[in-house]
């Protein structure tokens, strides 16, 4: 008889890496399915592009880089996802590929792997993206439809309007439902939200980063608001550009946020006041990529600055 | 409805497995071996020889300092005194009896049904005469804990949880003995003389819950207080947390916050020792897990060997992966069933393989569900990461670690996280020590 003998704990639950990025996957879907319905066929296979790369990308560095037998998790499809997801349609195949690449190879890979990266892979990509090739980045594709064929007249989102500033002309229900232009994945905030809802129902994300994240946008709107319409105008900041696709699924990356909840509130709070400031006095109409890199660079040192009270420390008898 | 410490989690209970099956009361092992170091503290002295004849009951090993002695557990000959393979994993000096099956019993101990004119020292001197300690697994001498206790507590907790899975022995204790239980707790309660005595217990255990209040039949001296069902609801730190609200400052020992917490065992134990003038010969082991075919409970002998316990519980099943000395969160897994049974051992679990086991190359994914689960307020991820580090660990206050295991349980990318964090407070402790 063998009997084995290791550490305790003997039991395990059944999470696994596997399991939370298949789940980020899924909660992903709703967003990018109507991205594609919305602009086109087009929009799926820039998302295929850059799943593929990203997942070739992790292969090799597995094979070539690491050498300890790591196998895929899934974390290399949601990285081609969310880049794919702030990529406007019309984007260059090769464009979208380039970015994968960078995300996985430069920003994840050389820092370490799974785990060990500093800055949201995607987000990274992006923001090199957008300083490398900023025609194809910020032309955005007119919504005209599933099969409708690529228009190449570029339409201006919600967010140009607001630069000037004025509301733009789209309804709030257009905005809410999606049927507005922009990046492939941003667009509705419906499909966001019921991503958003799944991934706290299967406890991969909680709340504290999202809401702090949307709270401290929508607080500094309304009281800082461009237009007259105050109220007005802190909906369509919320639901025009990133920000709910960056509050939900980009400023909630383990790797890249504070683990402390206190730590992971004041996370969230940091990435709506940049994303207003940067929206306000920056060079682009959005801030949420800027934003979220920033307070990424900010996470292992907030996880320091809020660290749980010690058991204990609060003195002992009542 | 809340929880009453921070963290925790709730791993598969599994106690069904024993809860339901008869307390086997008539088992007798054919040979016990007594080790001489079933407490923490210095280790006994055997005081019999090769060919002895001994009587159940009697004394065969004491020592000095912080020692209780140990007792035969059986009425035989003694066939050996020589190292045996204990639950600690090393090789424990230890009188071997080969059991006449008489129970002859021995009269040293003097029976005193009625202890209200018993003072202070006169109980703890029995309780220590008697060989109690720590039912719960710790084994620390009950009198010694008692008198560290005296003049500074109010209030003494009988801890009755039994938070580990799979365990069913304090659960049945109290479900058989209820009445035993309370007075043992009446009889600390003399000694200690606190403002609140409580018993808790967690809210998965509602026969024994049932059974102590009938016992209590309204009489109010001791509080039976449920908890909703948390693991580690069981550590003494969460326990005191959860009952009084006061977190045991690090380092320090319960008397700090004014409590006293003892095992639903130990006291039982107290109870044979002063009513019964019975010493620690025996204890309920719960013989329990997939991998054993009856699981059950047990009025077990200390020092029967585990080959014996889990042959009488219907022998091990092929796909036998762990044999486990304690639960499965906490508990040692043992190489040889040769091992026997001390007075600390409430479960023989015996685990089939399981999925969900370590990897071959576990990743940390800065998930932060350690960090929500710990108990004890730590960030496991970071005494992980800073292993090798004393400086950082010191100041993740590694040593504050009461190695429950939720870290390691809930990390989805399958850390091996108390393993390594045990050898970070090792490397500490060397670093201090220098």
């Amino acid at each position: 008889m063998n009997l084995t003998v290791s550490s305790s704990p003997h039991v395990r639950g059944n999470d696994s890496t596997r399991r939370i990025m298949r789940d980020v996957n899924i909660a992903l879907l709703p967003a990018l399915i109507f991205g594609i319905a919305h602009f086109g066929i087009r929009a799926g296979v820039v998302t295929i592009v850059s799943i593929a790369a990203a997942v070739i990308t992790e292969l090799a560095a597995n094979r070539f880089l690491f050498r300890d037998h790591r196998e895929l998790d899934g974390s290399a499809v949601v990285t081609g996802m969310l880049l794919a997801m702030t990529l406007p349609a019309t984007v260059p195949y090769w464009v979208a590929a380039f970015g994968s690449v960078f995300a996985i190879l430069v920003v994840k890979a050389f820092c370490g792997g799974l785990g060990q990266n500093a800055f949201n892979p995607a987000l990274a990509a992006r923001a090199l993206l957008v300083l490398l090739f900023p025609t194809s980045m910020v032309r955005y594709a007119a919504v005209n439809g599933f099969f409708g064929g690529m228009d190449a007249v570029t339409a201006a989102t919600p967010l140009h309007h607001m630069v000037m500033p004025a509301l733009p002309e789209q309804s709030l229900l257009d905005m809410f439902l999606g049927n507005i232009p922009g990046s492939i994945g941003e667009v509705s905030a419906l499909a966001l939200l019921l991503g958003g809802a799944y991934l706290v129902w299967r406890k991969v994300i909680s709340l504290r980063i999202p809401v702090a994240y949307l709270g401290t946008v929508a607080v500094l709107t309304l009281v800082f608001h461009k237009t007259d319409d105050a109220f007005g105008w802190m909906l369509y900041s919320l639901l025009g550009g990133g920000v709910i696709l960056g509050a939900i699924f980009m400023a909630t990356d383990y790797a890249t946020s504070p683990v402390t909840p206190k730590g992971q509130i004041l996370y969230g709070i940091g990435c709506g006041a940049l994303t207003v400031l940067f929206r306000y006095f920056g060079l682009f109409p959005e801030g949420v990529t800027y934003a979220i890199l920033i307070m990424n660079a900010l996470s292992w040192a907030m996880d320091r600055w809020t660290a749980p009270v010690r058991f204990g420390s609060k003195g002992g008898a009542v | 409805m809340k929880h009453l410490f921070f963290g925790g989690l709730h791993p598969a209970g599994r106690k069904e497995l024993s809860s339901n099956a008869q307390l086997d009361t008539a088992f007798q092992p054919k040979t016990v071996a007594i080790a001489m170091q079933q407490h923490i503290g210095a280790p006994c002295t055997p005081l019999v020889q090769v060919g002895d004849l001994v009587k159940k009951g009697q004394k065969i090993g004491d020592g000095q300092g912080l020692c209780v002695p140990v007792h035969a557990s059986v009425s035989g000959k003694v066939i050996a005194v020589e190292p045996r393979r204990h639950p600690s994993g090393r090789d424990i000096l230890s009188v071997v009896i080969e059991n006449d099956g008489l129970d002859t019993p021995d009269t040293t101990l003097v029976p005193h049904p009625d202890y209200s004119g018993l003072d202070v020292d006169t109980l703890l001197a029995i309780i220590r005469e008697a060989g109690v300690v720590g039912h719960g697994g710790a084994a620390f001498p009950s009198n010694m804990k008692a008198l560290t206790s005296l003049g500074k507590i109010d209030t003494l907790i009988a801890n009755a949880c039994e938070c580990e899975p799979y365990i069913t022995a304090d659960d049945i204790l109290l479900r058989t003995s209820p009445e035993q239980v309370l007075e043992g707790m009446r009889i600390v309660t003399k000694i200690l003389n606190p403002d609140r005595v409580v018993l808790a217990i967690e809210d998965n255990k509602p026969k024994a819950v049932e059974a102590l209040k009938q016992t209590l039949a309204g009489k109010d001296d001791v509080e039976i207080q449920v908890l909703p069902t948390r693991y580690p609801q069981g550590a003494e730190k969460q326990l005191i947390q959860a009952v009084t609200g006061r977190q045991i400052p690090p380092g320090q020992l319960p008397s700090s916050v004014q409590c006293a917490v003892f095992n639903a065992a130990t006291f039982y134990a107290v109870y044979r020792a002063v009513c019964l003038g019975q010493p620690v010969t025996e204890r309920i082991v719960t013989v329990t897990g997939e991998a054993v075919k009856n699981p059950k409970n047990f009025l077990c002998r200390i020092g029967t060997s585990y080959q014996e316990l889990i042959e009488a519980a219907g022998g091990l099943t092929e796909d036998v992966w762990k044999v486990i000395c304690g639960g499965p969160m906490m508990g040692f897994a043992q190489d040889d069933l040769s091992v026997v049974t001390i007075k600390g051992t409430n479960s023989v679990l015996c685990l089939a393989q399981f999925r969900n086991q370590e990897k071959e190359n576990p990743l940390c994914i800065r998930c932060g569900r350690c960090v929500q689960v710990c108990p004890m307020h730590l960030q496991p991820l970071y005494l992980y990461r800073y292993r090798d580090n004393t400086a950082e660990l010191n100041r993740y206050y590694v040593m504050d670690c009461i190695e429950c295991g939720c870290c390691a349980y809930t990390c989805p990318g399958k850390l091996p996280l108390v393993e390594v964090i045990r050898k970070g407070k090792s490397k500490v402790r060397e670093a201090a020590g220098k």
